[in-house]
């Protein structure tokens, strides 16, 4: 899989050192640094609680760590907000589906092209040919994605009204119309089944390989962790216990500690 | 909802059923009204208001039903318009009038801006509270400051007539034109603001507002604008009301109560569709209408006039709760599928 | 010195008024632990509540007998509402309860006029809106006897309230309600009667405020008014925290009072019409959980 990428892995394109988030007293994260390169595929793994969206969340901008720095493309990021994180070209999902529930499935992939469509509010109420054509252009580019996804018999469909397993699709689909080339997504495959998992594997893969679009994935499925991942972080109680390939992890004393549950003292 | 349609069949953007349902309504309105309909009541007691109220009444779906904040001040934006207009035809000499007009929006959007920026913060009830603000506010400080109102003193003015390029525009029917011609603009720019880009950004901050950040919509900017134009709907609307139903401007016509009154016909009309502000505006006016009218002509006038207001308040509480228990989406939604039945029977 | 006692009066008698928003918003905060839903209705049940109360007396009824009818009144409204507009409404949005009871609100406004009338009544409770001679006598201040008849209603109604709640079965489970509703009823606490006793004892509540309303500004529609000033009150106290009630009723009553007394002549009076709410945002803008409400952490 390595061997002959569209995208061969490069330099770290994102750097987060030694951060910690407290809620109150409760840490959520602890003194953690780890690195994603451009082009890999990395996954977070760890138990329930470990601080996996915490710390998602901390490179989003929706939590502001205590401690600590976050770098993107070389430039340290100061007061990180959402929007910030949007601009700097890092789109996401969200653990819990965060879809705007009331529109339709190619509203919420049209809303991803946010930052694509430049028209005031004046040029769109009078309909002036700036504004017309690009909501063509962009109405053009969902419905590829929607196509890419094989979801254009729901694109009219109040996304409130799929299931779950839907919804996880037309996420992603929102999160591939921002075009940003580092993506994060948040249990992608939460409450599939293996048959939905392979094809969201398969989805993952394809953007990977086709656009170069560095990803971040949080996944419980170990199976789809060693088979997709490049390398694979591993937090435990808000502290990385271990951060390397598939296979070195897997061997990682500390890390089957922490998933068979020994005690911690 | 809105379906899009990427093919050739549209025109600018609309489908052609979009394009029959506004031929109709544009030869309904502007051909069959005025000819048919000869009584000035129906007019100035009916249309009119209707027109108006349907005007403030999509500022408020823009604020509530699109971008999903709870305000409730909408009759303090109308007063803002309303005696901006007077004192704009009253100072500037020779502006026309729908130049006032769209200056006095810009006014009450202002207000909508400040007013608006608790909208940052807060969600809820809590903005609510914040928005109530704006209503006593406004209402208070042009009652308070003699200049607003030229310094009157008897507390009711008389509203300039309408005059556009030297003819006046006095008559019922006449008046009736004039609002149409401001509504149907208006609405055609709602129309397409809630269906294009600028509506997608106030719903996703309705929805999920955290996921419409990360997609790089700005909360600030959405929401101040998403007041600003409700306020500015609101600003039109409340100057047309008092020129045309009101034929005055007194600021306790601007009160809370009309404030719940437009509250209710964007929840009753249907909260997220421009067409509910007008079924919600006709039902909230022209109910009351119908009680009275079976007040007097079945009971003869048996039933004391208070009480027949206070069904209607009971009514209209009661139709609130039963919508919000059975269909949130209000009239237009049932009208929709009532609509979808039919065409399915065929 | 007379400027210091005059001070001195104005907050006193701003604080005693306040005691009457604390009423209103107490009512509120009851109805938000319990089920955690933004009560609009709580203004509309203050002026049901009196206005039926006065309804009796008129009646020819006594005075503590339509007192106990109105309350046994009160809590049919907490039972319909409790069974028509709140249990088909479970699990719904904020914002879809919040209008429900502004519903709610106007269906009770309308009962109430329809059954009594529209006039202003007068209710008199036998203590005048006069000063008090002794006050006078030692301090130098008019203090009114109504403002001190009612900050001791207030003060009596709520420590019965907080006994009730800590001390009996029935605030054991309303406290395990408000925590989590879902789990507290899964262990056999009977949700339904919980929200019964809390939409009766805010009926109580809002009869005894609409009284000391009453009986001051007449009774009248005006009162639905005055009791949306309650909002401020909650906003600046927290809507979960009958303490916060308290003090941001006493903080919106000494506030305006303060402001109409010393700005009000420069700008035409008034101004107690919109300061609390002015009030209410610079809250909202620095603490918005209010003084006393939790801090809440958004989780996404």
């Amino acid at each position: 899989m390595t061997i002959d990428r569209n995208f061969p892995i490069g330099e770290p394109v994102l750097e987060v050192k030694n951060i910690s988030l407290r809620f109150g007293g409760v840490k959520a994260i602890t003194d953690s640094s780890f690195s994603v390169l451009k082009h890999e595929i990395k996954a977070i793994i760890g138990p329930n609680g470990a601080g996996k969206s915490s710390l998602l969340n901390c490179i989003n901008g929706i939590y502001q760590p205590q401690e600590g720095s976050i770098a993107f493309k070389g430039e340290v990021l100061e007061k990180i907000t959402p929007n910030l994180i949007a601009q700097k070209g890092i789109s996401r999902t969200f653990q819990n589906l965060a879809l705007f529930k009331r529109m339709s499935v190619l509203d919420n992939i049209l809303v991803g092209r946010r930052l694509h469509m430049n028209s005031n509010f004046m040029q769109v109420a009078f309909q002036l040919p700036k504004a017309r054509a690009e909501e063509k252009e962009n109405l053009i580019k969902c419905e590829e994605i929607v196509d890419f996804l094989e979801i254009a018999d729901i694109k009219n469909t109040p996304v409130g009204k799929l299931p779950y397993g839907l919804q996880k699709k037309v996420e992603l689909g929102r999160a591939l119309a921002t075009e940003a080339d580092f993506l994060m997504l948040d249990e992608p495959m939460a409450g599939m089944n293996v048959e939905e998992k392979r094809e969201m594997c398969r989805f993952i893969l394809k953007v990977n390989d086709e656009l170069g679009t560095t990803m971040v994935l949080i996944e419980h499925d170990m199976g789809v962790v060693m088979d997709i991942s490049d390398n694979v972080v591993v937090l435990d109680y808000g502290k990385i216990i271990a951060d390397g390939p598939p296979d070195e992890v897997r061997a990682n004393q500390e890390v089957i500690d922490a998933y068979l549950g020994v005690s911690h003292d | 909802m809105e379906q899009k349609v990427s093919n050739n069949n549209s025109f600018m953007g609309y489908t052609r059923s979009d394009l029959t349902n506004f031929l109709i309504a544009m030869i309904l309105s502007f051909v069959a009204i005025p000819l048919v309909v000869q009584t000035d009541y129906w007019y100035s007691s009916i249309l009119i208001p209707w027109l108006c109220l349907a005007l403030a009444a999509i500022g408020q779906q823009i604020v509530m039903g699109y971008a999903g904040q709870l305000a409730l001040g909408a009759a303090g934006f109308m007063a803002a318009g309303a005696f901006a207009c007077f004192n704009l035809i009253l100072r500037v000499p020779d502006i026309p009038f729908f130049v006032a007009l769209g200056l006095s929006g810009l006014v009450a959007a202002a207000f909508g801006i400040l007013f608006g920026l608790p909208s940052l913060r807060v969600r809820g009830i809590y903005l609510m509270v914040a928005t109530l603000a704006s209503q006593f506010f406004i209402v208070w400080m042009i009652d308070k400051f003699g200049w607003f109102k030229n310094y009157d003193t008897s507390g009711i003015i008389t509203a300039q007539d309408i005059v556009i390029l030297g003819k006046p525009f006095t008559s019922p029917l006449e008046m009736y034109l004039v609002i149409l011609v401001v509504v149907t603009v208006l609405t055609i720019l709602a129309v397409n603001m809630a269906r294009g880009s600028t509506g997608r950004n106030w719903m996703a901050v309705r929805d999920m507002d955290i996921a419409a950040e990360s997609m790089g919509i700005s909360l600030l900017k959405t929401k101040l604008q998403a007041f600003a134009i409700c306020a500015f709907y609101c600003g039109v609307a409340g100057a047309l009301f008092a020129f045309t139903y009101l034929k005055s401007l007194e600021p306790v016509a601007f009160d809370i109560k009309l404030s719940f009154k437009i509250l209710f016909m964007v929840i009753l009309g249907g909260l997220g569709t421009i067409s509910g502000a007008f079924i919600g505006a006709a039902f909230i006016l022209l109910f009351p209408v119908l009680l009275n009218s079976v007040g007097n002509n079945v009971f003869h006038g048996a039933i004391d006039a208070t009480i027949i207001s206070s069904i209607e308040q009971v009514v209209f509480g009661v139709l609130i709760i039963v919508f919000m228990i059975y269909e949130p989406l209000g009239m237009a939604k049932l009208w929709g599928n009532i609509k979808q039945r039919f065409s399915r029977n065929k | 010195m007379t400027e210091v006692l005059f001070f001195i009066e104005v907050v006193v008698a701003g604080l005693l008024a306040g005691t009457m928003y604390s009423l209103v918003a107490l009512g509120f905060v009851l109805i938000y632990k319990a089920s955690a839903t933004f009560n609009f209705a709580q203004g509309a049940m203050v002026f049901f509540a009196v206005l039926a109360f006065v309804g009796f007396m008129e009646l020819g009824l006594s005075f503590p007998v339509s007192f106990v009818v109105t309350v046994l009144l009160m809590v049919l409204v907490g039972f319909c509402t409790e069974r028509l507009v709140l249990n088909p409404l479970m699990n719904q949005s904020e914002d879809t309860l919040l209008m429900a009871t502004i519903g709610l609100g106007f269906v009770l406004e309308g009962l109430a006029q329809a059954a009594w009338g529209v006039e202003v009544r007068r209710l008199d409770l036998g203590i005048g809106d006069f000063p008090i001679e002794w006050i006078i006598d030692v301090f130098g201040l008019f203090v009114s006897a109504l403002d001190v008849t009612a900050g001791i209603v207030a003060a009596v109604l709520i420590i019965g309230l907080a006994l009730l709640f800590k001390y009996t079965r029935m605030g054991l489970g309303l406290r395990a309600v408000a925590d989590d509703p879902g789990a507290a009823s899964s262990i056999g606490i009977p949700l339904k009667n919980i929200m019964l006793l809390v939409w009766s004892a805010a009926g109580v509540v809002a009869l005894v405020a609409g009284m000391m309303w009453g009986a001051r500004a007449g009774v009248q529609f005006a009162l639905v008014d005055l009791a949306l000033k309650a909002l401020p009150v909650l906003i600046i106290g927290g809507f979960s925290s009958i303490p916060g009630a308290i003090i941001g009723g006493l903080i919106i009553g000494a506030t305006e009072k303060v402001l109409e007394v010393y700005l009000g002549p420069f700008f035409g009076g008034a101004i107690e019409g919109w300061a609390p709410y002015v009030l209410a945002i610079f809250f909202l803008l620095y603490r918005p959980e209010g003084l006393f409400g939790e801090k809440i952490i958004r989780r996404v």
